[in-house]
């Protein structure tokens, strides 16, 4: 069974077209890249995933459940880390972390134990009784990572989680993208850096709402004939008529 | 309903961490309370008087002197120019000039009838009607007291005159501040009610960290009853606060008993609390939540009753009364406050406002969108 699945999927905003009839599949434990220029929908077609947002037509499952109907029971085995940082600046790390697992249903004993693990695993013990509001922004993602993989869900979207962040913590941040994949979660990422897209398992390349193309970072070199994902982007984006919002 | 607690615990730390919110609670009501009741009095004093006597006689100065010994007028200015007084009337340092004509006495004495003039500066309304008010009835007394000494009174009076004697039930010493206390107090559980709450949710809604709340299996229920608990509690506290101000300087304790006061505080916070939640609903911005509630508060407020009566209203706007939940609470506080009324005589007013909650809540929730 696809992790992921959605057909001619899309969302309308008046008479603008967000996203644009996008069809394409997941796989189980697979890191799924998902490409393109600002303004070409990728945000938009997430939300749509996670149940933030209404498609307007196509038909979507996501973790085997219908998005349209089912939806509530999607957002059991998902996670989200959007682009801006959400969790609560006024809370600490402990508590953060004990309110998503409580809304999350997990019991008591586990958010502790959970708390020590992911508090050990990030180096943030002396840390863990600091407002949020004071860490610095690398640190701030990979706890909303880890925050977003609290119930260990079956899929974890994540919008730009390495924007701004510096090489040293986005290569941290990659070992925890693959450690969860090797656990079996599937990851859905967005991305502007493309040395990160060359780490993915597939990649898709959005432009103006549309999926222009869309294989393994190997597949698309070759069926462009450039050296690098980066290259071939640049020729994809380019031909966008849509201007950056 | 587990992970209501967790909600719960979450809201009421970021509450005490948060020092706006804590000051708004204590400082908010001490402040309204202790300088409302004051200044805003429909006690009209001070009206600023000038007396253009042209006659210049012991009567005329007597008036003159009957005038300005009560603590309603101010003399501003004794003259013998029209003129002049109508100048500080125009630069505003005169509400009310009273004209003594020439032959004021001499024509008291041979014609047994005098008449006098009087210009109001009416651009305040209410000040120029009360002022106008007061004065005639100083004149009146003036012209009673002159029967008095020049008319020989007969053995039997020809003219009957009935006095009236009148006791002021509720409130015996006609104190405006007992009338504006509890008043203010609605004001308070009010605005804790529904501004508070509508900023709460909407600046979750700015941040984000609304966005990362939606994205989890949360039901609405939960949610929503996790943001209004807490602000259901804090509109208790302000109205114990309230109360307690209102005995300590105003020392204004309650005919009524207080959990009367408590039982329909705790429904009408329920809709208030609904309102704002709608508000929250309707903004995406703590700005458009505030211009929203500032709009809907000051039409409630000042359509409710508490400064001006009710009942002298238009048609359409008393018939707005009957939908303006402020202007039931207030007729209630006042009722349990002033009269000790209890439970059973509030009780209609107990369901409007439940059904208010109702209400309110109800569009609230249908509103209310995890997906947009």
């Amino acid at each position: 069974m696809k992790s992921i699945s959605v057909q001619h999927l899309t969302k309308r905003f008046g008479s603008f077209v967000a996203v644009d009839n996008i069809t394409f599949d997941v796989n189980p434990g697979e890191i799924f890249g998902f490409l393109g220029a600002n303004g070409a929908g990728k945000t938009t077609a997430m939300r749509m995933l996670c149940g933030l947002s209404m498609p307007s037509s196509g038909e979507a499952t996501v973790a085997g459940f219908d998005l349209y109907k089912e939806a509530e029971k999607i957002k059991r085995s998902i996670g989200y880390m959007s682009q801006k940082f959400s969790l609560y600046e006024d809370l600490t790390i402990r508590e953060n972390i004990r309110l998503y697992g409580g809304i999350y249903g997990l019991s008591i004993p586990t958010i502790k134990t959970k708390t020590d693990q992911l508090v050990t695993a990030l180096k943030l013990e002396d840390k863990a009784n600091t407002l949020v509001r004071s860490l610095p922004l690398g640190w701030r993602q990979k706890l909303a990572f880890s925050v977003a993989m609290i119930h260990d869900p079956k899929i974890v979207f994540l919008d730009e989680p390495t924007g701004g962040v510096d090489p040293i913590t986005r290569r941290e941040f990659w070992t925890m993208i693959f450690e969860a994949a090797s656990r079996g979660t599937t990851v859905f990422v967005t991305t502007h850096y493309m040395d990160e897209a060359e780490y993915c398992n597939r990649v898709s390349i959005m432009v103006d709402g549309g999926i222009e193309a869309m294989g393994t970072p190997e597949e698309l070199k070759k069926k462009y004939t450039s050296n690098s994902i980066a290259e071939m982007f640049l020729q994809l984006a380019r031909k966008a008529k849509r201007s950056d919002d | 309903m587990k992970v209501l607690r967790f909600l719960l615990e979450k809201e009421f730390r970021q509450i005490f961490r948060d020092p706006a919110i804590l000051r708004i609670l204590f400082v908010v009501p001490v402040m309204q309370l202790l300088i409302l009741p004051f200044a805003a009095d429909y006690e009209v004093k001070n009206v600023k008087i000038c007396i253009v006597d042209y006659d210049r006689s012991p009567s005329s100065q007597r008036l003159a002197h009957k005038i300005t010994s009560t603590e309603y007028f101010t003399l501003v200015d004794f003259t013998d120019s029209y003129d002049q007084a109508l100048k500080r009337v125009e630069n505003n340092q005169a509400d009310l000039i009273l004209q003594i004509p020439a032959d004021f006495e001499r024509n008291l004495i041979r014609e047994n009838s005098s008449s006098l003039f009087m210009a109001i500066n009416a651009v305040n309304g209410v000040k120029a009607n009360l002022g106008g008010a007061y004065l005639r009835s100083i004149i009146q007394d003036f012209n009673h007291e002159l029967q008095l000494e020049w008319i020989q009174l007969p053995r039997q009076n020809i003219q009957p005159t009935i006095s009236v004697a009148g006791i002021n039930w509720y409130n015996p010493l006609m104190n405006y501040k007992i009338f504006m206390v509890p008043g203010i107090l609605v004001l308070l559980v009010t605005i804790v009610g529904s501004f508070l709450s509508a900023l709460n949710i909407v600046s979750e809604k700015e941040k984000g960290t609304l966005e990362q709340i939606n994205v989890t299996p949360i039901r609405k229920h939960e949610f929503i009853l996790g943001k209004m608990i807490p602000f259901w509690i804090l509109g208790l506290v302000v109205l114990s606060i309230g109360l307690f101000i209102s005995w300590a300087v105003y020392d204004i304790v309650p005919v009524g008993s207080f959990v009367t006061i408590y039982i329909f505080s705790a429904i009408y916070l329920i809709s208030v609390l609904g309102l704002g939640l709608l508000v929250s609903t309707f903004a995406s911005t703590q700005q458009q939540a505030l211009l929203l509630s500032f709009f809907l508060l000051i039409i409630f407020v000042l359509l409710s009753g508490l400064f001006t009566s009710t009942d002298s209203m238009p048609p359409w706007a008393q018939l707005f009364t009957r939908v303006n939940p402020i202007s039931y609470f207030i007729e209630v506080m006042r009722m349990i406050i002033l009269k000790g009324s209890g439970l059973y005589e509030i009780r209609s007013h107990m369901y409007s406002i439940a059904l208010f909650g109702v209400i309110l809540n109800a569009l609230a929730i249908w509103n209310y969108r995890k997906r947009s």
